[in-house]
């Protein structure tokens, strides 16, 4: 691990005058935000992220983690950890999607140290990305290549992809959060605003270094989750290698609203195969206004991976994330609610 | 600084430092300095902080980036905590913070102040009465080599806890951020399930 400064920001004020440098995401920013530090500590260990200063922003939870149920929804401060999110009660029964995206994710440790915050900014596993001795990596070294192009590309995503990087978002809960039209209040240098989670993060456009839209110095501060009739019939599909303690190589967040068999409401956030936080809109559309049956699920389920481009050893990958949908969906169905 | 931790007398590591270099012949003063103070590394880049570990307070000056785990095998010689894969995938660096399981390993220890550490020495009695999860594990083998047994007890401790321990298959779930190389899995789901009965019988 590089040296680097410690500062443990006692406010909010501090946190952002020293997070002014913490850039967008990119490796070589002089400054990085430490929270849960899962992964944080782990690419710093790497040498993938090279911070000269770390701001640990934990004595902001004092007033970031709250969960707050109301009749518009749920707000949940960024600084919460993800097992208070995952067990609390009103979310398991109202939010199920929400629930099971952090249930199903990581470990126990890890979810009781990670905040929802860096949980959403968390950082590709793609291999090449991990591992400062291959050199082509353009999300890590800009302009260097890809080595995954050619490489070992099993877990690599499928749609949202260029010709700059491959790379897959391996996170849950931000599909879950995108799927059910979610929005993110910052703070930053220049004051507060409030995001849609599906614009935090940026395709590549040939420049994957660049990770998220967050200005230089910003905070993720807390999330809104607008209630819906749709979040009480959602679940989140998750499928892996191993059964426990995995990344997804597919998953499918699903909200439904249904008038007896008729949709009148889909949303489908996709993991796993994407390379960002993935929203299947074309896929949504077709199923509004008919009934639920399989067969309509597979053509929902076609339209969402379309667009989808393979790379020899991820071939398997729109195979598995249609049937993916299709079972989500189906599932969702059977729900009762 | 506070590096009295040898209440129990000599650790097994500084006996097998001991070993290592009689058998070699190699310079035993090199041997405990490297168990003293291995992070000497940098003139600047230290940090003061005291680190509260099973109801002690220890001050302690270390280069920045020591991560708690290495604070506590290396600085405070509580070796019970074991670096497996030093990346928060093997789970045998788990500790208690504030009665809640995490990682050492991807904990600065210069931000593990003002919070409550608890590791595997602090689990038995004061009078050496073992945890009733350190008994279980003993009483159902559930283990081999041992090496993640430390991870696997506190883990197990908060997973009761937590009320994460009701079946097999929920045990199995909230236990899988501890690997076991030695594949002892169906004993430790064993001992956990006689440890939380004993604890429930307790209350």
């Amino acid at each position: 691990m590089r040296p680097f400064t410690y500062e443990r920001a006692g406010d909010e004020a501090q946190a952002l005058r020293a997070g002014r440098q913490a850039g967008q995401g990119q490796g070589d920013a002089p400054a990085q935000y430490l929270a849960g530090g899962t992964t944080l500590i782990d690419l710093m260990k790497l040498n993938v992220l090279r911070p000269e200063h770390v701001v640990d922003i934990t004595p902001l939870r004092a007033r970031y983690s709250d969960i707050q149920l109301g009749p518009d929804g749920l707000r949940l401060g960024a600084l919460a950890t993800m097992s208070a999110v995952a067990d609390h009660p009103v979310i398991l029964r109202d939010y199920p999607v929400l629930a099971q995206s952090l249930q199903l994710a990581a470990s126990a440790q890890l979810r009781n140290m990670a905040t929802l915050g860096g949980n959403v900014l968390q950082r590709t596993r793609c291999t090449y990305y991990r591992d400062p001795s291959w050199q082509a990596c353009n999300k890590r070294e800009p302009g260097s290549g890809c080595a995954a192009m050619h490489g070992f590309n099993r877990n690599h995503a499928v749609l949202g992809v260029d010709d700059s990087c491959i790379a897959q978002y391996p996170g849950d809960f931000a599909v879950a959060l995108v799927a059910l039209d979610a929005q993110a209040e910052l703070s930053g240098p220049s004051g507060r605003r409030i995001v849609s989670v599906e614009s935090l993060h940026r395709p590549p456009n040939g420049a994957p270094h660049l990770e998220n839209t967050l200005a230089a110095g910003e905070l993720i501060t807390a999330y809104r989750v607008p209630a819906g009739g749709s979040a009480r019939r959602s679940l989140y599909l998750k499928i892996r290698d191993r059964e426990s303690y995995e990344f997804a190589i597919a998953s499918a967040a699903v909200a439904l609203v249904l008038d007896g068999e008729v949709v009148q409401e889909a949303r489908i956030g996709l993991g796993g195969i994407a390379y960002q936080p993935w929203r299947a809109r074309e896929a949504e559309a077709l199923l509004v206004g008919k009934p639920l049956t399989e067969t309509v699920a597979e053509q929902a389920a076609q339209a969402a991976l379309a667009g989808a481009v393979t790379h020899g050893d991820n071939a398997y990958k729109p195979e598995l994330g249609r049937r993916t949908i299709v079972r989500a969906l189906m599932q969702a169905k059977a729900m009762e609610v | 600084m506070d590096s009295s931790n040898d209440e129990r007398g000599p650790s097994r590591r500084h006996l097998l430092g001991a070993a290592v270099a009689g058998v070699a012949a190699a310079p035993v003063t090199l041997q405990a300095a490297s168990v003293e103070s291995p992070a000497r590394t940098m003139p600047e880049g230290r940090s003061h902080l005291t680190l509260k570990v099973n109801g002690r307070d220890h001050q302690l000056v270390l280069d920045t980036r020591t991560t708690l785990l290495d604070a506590l095998r290396e600085h405070l010689q509580l070796t019970g905590s074991k670096k497996g894969c030093d990346h928060g995938q093997c789970g045998a660096c788990t500790v208690h913070i504030d009665g809640k399981r995490v990682l050492s390993c991807l904990t600065l220890a210069v931000a593990a102040q003002g919070v409550a550490i608890s590791t595997i020495e602090g689990l038995a009695g004061p009078d050496g009465m073992l945890h009733p999860m350190q008994q279980a594990f003993i009483d159902h083998d559930g283990f081999q080599c041992g090496y993640c047994t430390p991870g696997q007890i506190m883990s197990a401790v908060a997973c009761v806890k937590e009320g994460h321990a009701e079946s097999d298959a929920e045990i199995r779930e909230y236990m899988s951020g501890n690997l076991c190389r030695c594949a002892a899995y169906p004993k430790i789901v064993l001992a956990i399930k006689q440890a939380r009965d004993q604890t429930r019988a307790l209350v």
